[in-house]
């Protein structure tokens, strides 16, 4: 009897540490995440006024005339919001697949593997925040190339094969499509910087000797891929893709992002701006449920 | 086969070895001959992939060391493409002038190591909390969690942008002090936030100190109690300077994305200086200035990108050097100690 009350108490004791270690977090998650969410949410209602003399701000329910604004009568935001989705149809896919490419060349032995990863994790700096608003797709040299064309006729080798692609007879269609394929490589890999770390993390784990009884056992590699790599980190295909659509939605360069932060900030119209985060919010959410329900039925967890 | 080994080794002369060569070919009916020449021909391959990938990277970089060395003839000249004809430091001097740089460099140190450090600390406490101990509404509490890494923080920025402008802790500082409080440009907003565990990108640092902590062996910690350790003095003598890998990634991770972000920076610094609010400003700054000189100012778009290129350099370069001293612990300890998700 005595015993089991210890236990009992021991158990306890842990739940109330385990509650102290979080509660920094519960504090926050409660204070700066759902009270805002829920206000945010009541601002889209209603249209606010600011008293600054009184220190104060009052909101009167509207109904959903923000968002009916958003939709309905804005010229913008309907167009920033669908070139967004499409846009992450194809980005998000093509970084999950080549960020798993990237990770599996340098989770190879060959001279000079650190300085190789060094450069691959290179991205994580150089495409974050500010920088990737500044610098999107390399447009720094675009500027100087539209001045050189103007004095001369040649910019650079790219454009003269472009040129001379053009000038081949294929469909310009079909050509146009290839340069927004390799225009975009750099986007790309400049995007995957973390989603290599969260792969080579998961190629790791792979034991060595799951390969070699493969191979024994006849396998190509081409084979072993399929069979053994791809299950063995279908985990992290999930978390890259969730981590993919979540960085490409917050990016800092994002029309919608830009449009919501200068509705705020510059004209002060914080009902209609967090009606069009709203907006905005339960699009990522469903997108991301979607793509998850997708992938996490081919999810294998090997334990 | 164990002859053969030994036959190589002992042969020398180059004659011999393409002798040992081609008997031990012709023994495995062309199959060796076949797998070398795949062999190279892969690692061939892999290190033109190899190197094109880190060309695709590394050449902005490098464009912009090389503009930012030139001077504006050089812009126009078709014929200078890397190395500047007319080297010059004026670039750095002169960008350096506009943003104030030392001032705003001090500025940005002082916040991004700031939030980064309560970040780190906030994050690690929690999660742990997750790894270690077992309480009541701990799923709910962990896809709580998980919310936080999803929800796009300008969802509720207006929200906490208002609330920090009027900020009242449940109308207790209303009724004392008869007003509310303006935390607006101050840093207290950032030290709550960061704090709490709800600054930029805090969700994710929760998710990998979690994963961390579940790794490391739970006997370490038992022994700890058995010899009369408490809760708290094992956290902290035991279990944290175990975690310093991932404390570090954690850290640098936090820095370098407070370091550029200029999201939260102008939503409650706006009147203060730093680095990431200044870069966008560089191009109009260059205006202001040659209008104060010359009197009338347009200046060219393509030099207007020189200098924001090197505004930019110099952004990058204290990141690149916190880089470079701790690459090693940073790629290491996330790749090899692993976050397993």
């Amino acid at each position: 009897m005595a015993k089991v009350k210890k236990q009992k108490n021991l158990q306890r004791r842990k739940a109330i540490a385990g509650y102290i270690f979080i509660a920094p977090f519960i504090i926050g998650f409660i204070a700066f995440m759902v009270m805002p969410l829920l206000e945010s949410l009541r601002m889209s209602l209603s249209s606010v006024t600011i008293y600054p003399g009184q220190g104060g701000f009052v909101l009167d329910y509207i109904g959903i005339k923000n968002f009916k604004d958003a939709f309905l009568v804005d010229s913008e935001f309907n167009r920033f919001l669908t070139e967004e989705l499409s846009q992450m149809l194809i980005q998000v896919p093509t970084t999950v697949i080549v960020s798993l490419f990237m990770a599996m060349l340098i989770n190879q032995t060959f001279k000079g593997r650190g300085l190789v990863r060094a450069i691959f994790f290179l991205p994580v700096i150089l495409s974050s925040g500010v920088l990737v608003g500044l610098e999107y797709d390399n447009s720094l040299l675009s500027g100087l190339e539209a001045y050189i064309t103007e004095n001369s006729q040649v910019t650079s080798i790219t454009s003269v094969l472009e040129q001379v692609l053009s000038n081949s007879g294929f469909g310009t269609r079909f050509l146009n499509f290839v340069y927004d394929i390799i225009n975009n490589v750099y986007n790309v890999v400049m995007a995957s910087g973390v989603q290599i770390i969260i792969y080579l993390s998961g190629l790791q784990t792979i034991s060595a000797s799951m390969y070699e009884a493969a191979k024994i056992e006849g396998c190509s590699a081409w084979e072993s891929f399929w069979k053994i790599t791809l299950p063995m980190v279908s985990p992290m295909v999930l978390v890259n893709i969730i981590y993919s659509i979540v960085d490409f939605f917050m990016r800092s360069d994002s029309d919608v992002m830009t449009k919501i932060s200068e509705t705020m900030i510059i004209k002060m119209d914080y009902g209609f701006s967090s009606a069009m985060a709203w907006v905005y919010f339960v699009a990522v959410m469903l997108i991301i449920a979607v793509f998850s329900l997708i992938t996490s039925r081919w999810v294998y967890y090997y334990e | 086969m164990n002859k053969t080994k030994t036959n190589i080794l002992k042969s020398k002369t180059r004659k011999e070895r393409w002798d040992q060569f081609v008997y031990r070919n012709k023994l495995s009916h062309g199959y060796l001959l076949r797998k070398i020449i795949k062999d190279k021909v892969y690692k061939f391959f892999r290190a033109v992939l190899i190197f094109g990938l880190c060309f695709l990277i590394l050449q902005p970089l490098m464009n912009k060391i090389s503009l930012s060395f030139m001077q504006e003839k050089d812009l126009y000249d078709p014929t200078i493409i890397i190395v500047p004809r007319n080297f010059t430091t004026e670039n750095y001097r002169l960008v350096s002038s506009l943003i104030s740089f030392w001032r705003i460099l001090l500025n940005s140190l002082f916040i991004a190591g700031l939030s980064s450090l309560l970040q780190v600390a906030s994050t690690t406490l929690v999660g742990y909390g997750f790894a270690r101990f077992k309480f009541p509404l701990k799923k709910f509490w962990f896809a709580c969690v998980l919310l936080v890494i999803i929800v796009p923080p300008q969802t509720i920025s207006s929200s906490l942008y208002l609330n920090f402008r009027f900020f009242d802790v449940f109308g207790i500082i209303k009724l004392i002090k008869g007003s509310s409080i303006n935390l607006q440009n101050s840093i207290i907003p950032y030290i709550l936030l960061c704090a709490t565990g709800m600054g930029l990108k805090s969700g994710l640092y929760v998710y990998m100190t979690r994963q961390y902590f579940r790794n490391i062996p739970k006997e370490l910690e038992e022994a700890a109690y058995v010899d009369g350790c408490g809760t708290f003095s094992t956290f902290f003598k035991i279990m944290l300077p175990d975690a310093r890998p991932i404390l570090t990634s954690c850290f640098l991770f936090s820095f370098v994305w407070q370091w550029t972000d200029s999201f939260y920076a102008k939503m409650f610094l706006g009147n203060m200086p730093l680095l990431s609010n200044k870069l966008p400003s560089i191009v109009m700054l260059l205006n202001d200035y040659y209008v104060s000189i010359y009197g009338s100012g347009q200046v060219s778009t393509a030099y207007g990108m020189m200098m924001t290129s090197t505004g930019m350099l110099m952004a990058i370069i204290p990141l690149l050097i916190i880089y470079i001293i701790s690459q090693r612990g940073f790629v290491e300890s996330l790749s090899q100690t692993g976050i397993k998700m």
